[in-house]
């Protein structure tokens, strides 16, 4: 237990030094090198930072947690999360690096109007101050478990040195230590999913050898009183699934802090090239975790079974100090396992604990788990970073500058962002604190708000002319109109009482149709109202192509482009 | 099929109305050649995402179900495992065609990294 903590104590303090260390090195004064690091970076290094500014607490410590439980129908996150990347690379990432400037919001503000822009800005900082929560969650059950902390004293600790080095250093900064946490990530979860893998299947590759457990966890699981792992459509109905998976696809192109990304590369090509790698990276622990799931879940459900109360495994007790596993009142057998508090089985596991957890239930080495929770910190560091960027950078460039004051200088507006990213830090420590819902799900929320504004109002703008800025701003603010309030009717999170879902569809699959919303409602209005200026006409022409036309002898004037 | 419907309605055939500013620039049809084919490889590809994912993966799983590979059922499988290495490959078959096609228009951008692997 101790040695846990000195293990985690090392780990933890080693990797926040060389990421200070980064950041302090690459900090930056220019505006440029602020927000998109003077376009500057290698695409491989691009790829890496996307996958450590996407993969979040969520990804780390949530998810491996939710398939688990969710068996096969867990899918919903890891197709959603990686299929996005597809939309993203074949529609969105080349023709807003063509177009090139700072924020999201900036590219909906030249091709349609500042209104739009504003709305772009505003929803912007919504949608990344809801995902920026999850991970101050994500930190604080992190220090809470292995620091002997309270969840709010590590919610504070990980705020303070996010903040401290997302102000110093801005896009350039966090770029590199965002390769830096990736490493940190992905060997942190490589490690003990090959070991676990190695251990009961003798194949050290996860993502094959899970396979050969999956007959024996489908047994046990029905034996605690679960679904059987490998059927589809027993955590939810097939229409949700389908709809939770598009809406976690398009809200992942929607994002306004992963599309930001693309601006980073030193061209359109390397913007491509970019989100391969992202994804090749992504993937890798991707694949992995529903092996983790599988793995730890029956780890677990063989540790427990029938097993007496006062003899069960050491992780039980020392994650039962969190609050996070509970055994029911007056049970002295384990009989069933569950999730879900309100199911009344014998012991109850918080899907968030099982990645952290998992060395321990497998019977690793002390090492190992220190290693773990380092890179459980890393994710939720390297996200919470790149989103902060985005809340500033949407606030000083589309809200301070354009709507406040024009004339503002370079000093001035790097300011406003500074006090926008602190503002924001002290705003999510306290939410953070006091979370809406569990990691995953509050991140969800952000997807499905993103898939209902940004993507189409984006895609539509590149590959439709005639679009127009009535056309989308309609579109954006009846697509999250829409969405949110579907996700108040549904959840009690907010305050309000929880409806029943309406045709199965729940408020995590909602944003698919939010989206279609604002599809229909964008060309509907834009058919009825006015086509766009020429000028706009002719800067969509532009984005499609990655450059001037090479001086080919046919090709007379080029002036036009 | 939601989101992709609108491009590639709309997207190919809509360029010429909006460009008649007068000396209308001789190079227009390489563009329109050029933005057809690029057209024509992402709606391809994203044929092959939609299939995969919704198609295998939720559609199907439960009948692809019934054939099991290596302890794996064939669906679960998709769902889990097989479409995700799909998606990686769509986007490097996407990058290689269009370094392919910008080559051929002569629109390639002469400071490239060589990152491409």
């Amino acid at each position: 237990m101790s040695q846990i903590q000195l293990w985690t104590l090392l780990f933890i303090g080693a990797s926040f030094a060389v990421y200070l260390s980064i950041a302090w090195r690459s900090r930056v004064k220019e505006t440029a090198g602020f927000y998109v690091a003077g376009q500057g970076i290698p695409t491989i290094a691009n790829g890496a930072a996307v996958a450590a500014d996407w993969m979040s607490a969520a990804s780390f410590i949530s998810m491996a947690g939710l398939i688990a439980f969710l068996g096969s129908d867990g899918s919903i996150y890891l197709m959603g999360w990686t299929g996005g990347y597809v939309l993203l690379a074949l529609l969105i990432a080349p023709y807003l690096r063509k177009w090139g400037k700072f924020t999201v919001p900036e590219f909906v503000g030249d091709r349609y109007s500042e209104l739009v822009r504003t709305v772009a800005a505003v929803a912007a900082v919504i949608i990344s101050f809801t995902y920026v929560v999850g991970q101050m969650r994500g930190g604080g059950i992190v220090f809470s478990r292995f620091l002997g902390l309270d969840v709010t004293g590590g919610v504070v600790v990980a705020a303070v040195i996010i903040g401290l080095y997302a102000v110093l250093g801005g896009m350039k900064g966090i770029t590199w230590t965002q390769v830096a946490q990736y490493s940190v990530l992905i060997v942190a979860y490589l490690i003990p999913a090959v070991a676990v893998a190695q251990q009961m299947t003798g194949i050290p590759i996860p993502q094959v050898s899970f396979g050969q457990i999956l007959d024996e966890l489908n047994a046990i699981s029905l034996e605690l009183g679960m679904a059987q792992f490998t059927d589809a459509f027993a955590a939810r109905p097939q229409i949700d699934v389908f709809l939770v998976t598009m809406s976690l696809m398009i809200g992942t192109a929607g994002l306004p802090h992963v599309i930001v990304r693309f601006y980073t590369t030193k061209s359109v090509r390397g913007a491509r090239y970019s989100a391969f790698w992202a994804l090749l990276f992504i993937a890798l622990l991707y694949t992995t975790a529903p092996a983790v799931g599988a793995f730890t879940k029956l780890n677990l459900l063989q540790g427990v079974n029938g097993a007496s109360t006062d003899a069960l495994p050491a992780w039980v007790d020392n994650w039962a100090a969190t609050g996070l596993v509970t055994v029911g009142d007056g049970v002295t057998t384990i009989g069933s396992v569950s999730n879900n508090p309100a199911s009344g089985a014998d012991l109850i596991v918080n899907n968030d604990i099982l990645v952290l957890a998992s060395p321990e239930i497998a019977g690793l080495p002390a090492p190992i788990v220190g290693l773990v929770a380092a890179g459980g910190l890393a994710a939720a560091m390297s996200t919470a970073a790149g989103l902060l960027l985005v809340i500033s950078s949407s606030f000083s460039h589309d809200l301070y500058f354009r709507r406040v004051k024009r004339d503002s200088t370079d000093k001035q507006r790097l300011l406003a962002g500074r006090i926008a990213m602190g503002l924001a830090v002290l705003i999510s420590i306290y939410a953070g604190i006091n979370p809406p819902a569990f990691v995953a799900q509050v991140v969800a929320f952000a997807f499905g708000l993103a898939a209902a504004s940004f993507f189409p109002v984006i895609v539509l703008g590149i590959f439709w002319k005639r679009c127009n800025s009535a056309g989308a701003a309609a579109g954006m603010i009846t697509g999250m109109v829409f969405t949110a309030t579907y996700m108040i009717y549904t959840l009690p999170v907010f305050g309000t009482e929880a409806n029943p879902h309406i045709l199965d569809i729940s408020p995590e699959g909602i944003g698919a149709i939010g989206a279609i919303v604002n599809f229909i409602v964008t060309i509907v209005v834009s058919k009825m109202t006015a086509p766009p200026r020429d000028e706009i006409a002719e800067m969509v022409e532009n984005i499609r192509y990655p450059s001037e036309r090479r001086a080919v002898a046919a090709a007379s004037t080029t002036e036009n482009s | 099929m939601t989101e992709v419907t609108p491009d590639k309605k709309d997207g190919g055939g809509e360029s010429p109305p909006s460009s008649p500013p007068p000396a209308s620039p001789p190079d227009n049809g390489w563009r329109k050649e050029y933005w057809s084919r690029n057209l024509r490889l992402m709606i391809i590809l994203l044929a092959i995402w939609f299939i995969v994912s919704f198609g295998f993966g939720v559609l199907l799983v439960e009948p692809l179900n019934e054939i099991v590979i290596a302890g794996f059922p064939l669906g679960f499988w998709f769902a889990q495992q097989g479409s995700i290495y799909v998606f990686v490959i769509l986007i490097l078959v996407y990058a290689k065609m269009m370094d392919r096609l910008d080559s051929q228009f002569g629109v390639d951008e002469q400071e490239t990294e060589g990152a491409a692997s």
